[in-house]
């Protein structure tokens, strides 16, 4: 793409005239890099200064950089991608790359595109001389002699001037469309360092998201635990003391009351298992352990769970880790028409490893029906890996591999 | 008989209340905390406790640590527990030094007004009273050899048995006869080896193998 735009870029200078705004602003963009490069100049014509000179591009490298983004983004409103702020970028190879780009700039690209600015300054003087030549020629003392000499030359000065106007615009978006692409190169993360930049914004923030969608659903349990679920309980203890202890109350009366308490329990119910589905509160006190062991004696049909923790799980992924092996139990019992199914639950070099086989009649696809495409989104959402074995005719295994810290 | 009543939240300690006094058990003193319960507890000697699990200032197991100096320093006292959730090892550690007088409920069962007395009575009567979500929970852990020779009919009479059921509830649960329930009891007793003792205590000794904690 940067051919197309610089082409489009030197079509739409030439037909701009020499004086308009943009060629001025070009001028002035360029011109402006001139005395940030001339010490470079200077120190190639003098070797004493070219150690201390390395030894202040060295030094001042990262004010440098801001000078030169200041420069693109005041004088010709470029806005270069920031470097990065992650503490990866900050140590890494990436920011040593970027590092030396910098260097690379200030010594070398920057100070040659700077000669280019020259040059260009240098051609805008003497097209403006050779164009106005009948104007102070006219002003020349006729005894200087000059006048005779330039007597014969003055239309192909002229002629030559007028092209110098024409050409040397063209030249000036040259010189500034390389600056821009310079600096963009050298001056800023390639694009490779953008993206890996980005990666890690997004999995930071996505680590974030689940974090906050996991704290939140704690926090509606425990609202509803402190409050619907203690005030429903309560209702439905005084609707049984009722139903026990009014012995004179008529039959219609009583059977309302009956109702209502078998509704209250329902409720209490229905709350409960809710509330289990946002986030168990024993997940949260007792740990993954005792909550597998919920699921599994919950389940319809026999499990076998065999779990050992030795390693620290982050609260996210063992919320995560629960929520798999319910889910994946809730299809066995749907659609596996198994026996028996066995947990398994480790964890191994910084790994949480869920494995869950049954006995059923297998043929589970991953790719179609929502079950394993809930689970493998679920442990996708903390940078885990699903994957099922499920032959025709069974058995099928699930083996889920989580990180045990985010 | 005198009882001691230990749970935070203020509308479920009102309503404990109104049903034991209801059901013929005088409240001695109904607190919110563990350091108030064991106070009450050595103030009035009650026969029967009924604690939450959760309880102020650390909101984990307070009422099961409350439960076990209960259970040794006083243990004529009767203590029934009220969970938010299955922990087997709040059950294991209760049940481990003695099973009598000792019970483990889901907080949601008070709610059903009648099992809860029925349970609350077994327990101060020196019964035990396990929810029956914390046996199908112990039993998913447990697969000793002696269990696995048990028929599936066998292992719901001993699953009854756990919950701290009377044969003849254990056969109207089951919608079984009496004599085919003691028939069951008596092939368990057998086929988990246990030696000839009184009936009772080997209905302990059953439960206990079953819950894997002798």
């Amino acid at each position: 793409m940067p051919s197309t735009t610089l082409r489009r870029a030197l079509v739409r200078s030439l037909g701009r005239p020499p004086w308009s705004p943009e060629v001025w602003r070009e001028t002035r963009f360029t011109a402006a890099g001139i005395p940030v490069a001339a010490p470079v100049w200077l120190a190639l014509t003098d070797s004493s200064l070219l150690f201390p000179l390395l030894a202040v591009v060295l030094a001042a490298t990262s004010w440098l950089t801001a000078l030169q983004r200041g420069r693109l983004r005041a004088l010709y409103g470029v806005e270069l991608p920031p470097p990065g702020r992650s503490a990866a970028l900050r140590l890494g190879r990436l920011r040593l790359g970027l590092a030396w780009r910098q260097i690379t700039y200030h010594l070398l690209v920057g100070p040659v595109l700077a000669l280019g600015a020259l040059a260009c300054g240098y051609l805008w003087g003497v097209a403006l001389v050779l164009t106005t030549v009948y104007a102070w020629v006219w002003m020349l003392p006729l005894e200087a002699g000059l006048r005779g000499e330039l007597a014969g030359l003055d239309v192909l000065l002229t002629v030559t001037g007028v092209l110098l106007l024409v050409v040397t615009p063209w030249l000036t978006t040259l010189s500034a469309w390389l600056e821009v692409r310079a600096a963009r190169l050298l001056l800023g993360p390639n694009r490779a360092e953008q993206l890996e930049q980005r990666v890690e914004e997004i999995a930071e923030s996505r680590a974030g998201l689940v974090d906050a969608v996991d704290a939140e659903r704690r926090r509606i349990e425990r609202d509803l635990h402190d409050g619907a679920q203690q005030r429903l309980t309560s209702l439905a203890m005084n609707l049984g003391l009722a139903r026990r202890t009014l012995k004179d109350c008529p039959p219609d009366a009583m059977q309302v009351i009956v109702a209502a308490h078998e509704e209250a329990q329902a409720a209490i119910d229905e709350l409960r298992d809710l509330v289990r589905g946002l986030h168990p509160a024993v997940l949260e006190d007792r740990g993954l352990d005792a909550a597998l062991s919920g699921i599994a004696a919950r389940a319809p049909l026999p499990v076998r769970l065999d779990v050992e923790l030795s390693e620290r799980i982050a609260p996210t992924v063992e919320a995560v880790a629960y929520f798999t092996v319910s889910e994946a139990l809730t299809n066995v019992a749907k659609h596996a028409r198994a026996k028996q199914v066995d947990v398994s639950v480790r964890t191994a070099g910084g790994r949480l490893r869920l494995v869950i086989g049954d006995d059923g009649v297998g043929g589970a696809d991953p790719s179609r029906g929502t079950g394993l495409t809930g689970l493998r989104k679920r442990a996708a959402s903390v940078d885990g890996t699903l994957s099922v074995l499920s032959p025709l005719g069974g058995p099928t295994t699930i083996t889920v591999e989580l990180p045990c810290v985010l | 008989m005198r009882a001691v009543i230990a749970e935070d939240s203020v509308l479920l300690r009102a309503g404990l209340v109104k049903v034991l006094e209801a059901v013929g058990f005088e409240v001695v003193a109904a607190v919110g905390d563990a350091v108030e319960l064991l106070a009450a507890v050595e103030e009035h000697r009650p026969g029967v406790v009924v604690a939450d699990v959760r309880m102020p200032p650390g909101f984990h197991d307070e009422g099961v640590k409350a439960a076990m100096v209960i259970r040794r320093q006083w243990p004529d006292t009767a203590v029934l527990l009220l969970s938010q959730f299955v922990e087997e090892r709040y059950a294991a550690d209760l049940l481990a030094t003695n099973t009598s007088g000792v019970g483990y409920l889901l907080k949601q069962r008070v709610a059903n007004v009648d099992d809860f007395v029925d349970a609350l009575q077994r327990v101060a009567e020196g019964g035990t009273a396990l929810d029956p979500e914390v046996v199908a929970q112990l039993l998913v852990r447990r697969h000793r050899d002696p269990l696995e020779k048990l028929t599936p009919r066998e292992r719901d009479v001993l699953s009854l048995m756990a919950e701290g059921r009377s044969n003849a509830a254990i056969a109207a649960s089951l919608v079984v006869s009496d004599s085919a329930v003691a028939k069951h009891i008596n092939s368990i007793f057998t086929k988990l080896d246990l030696p000839q003792a009184d009936d009772s205590h080997r209905r302990v000794m059953a439960v206990l193998r079953f819950l894997e904690i002798t």
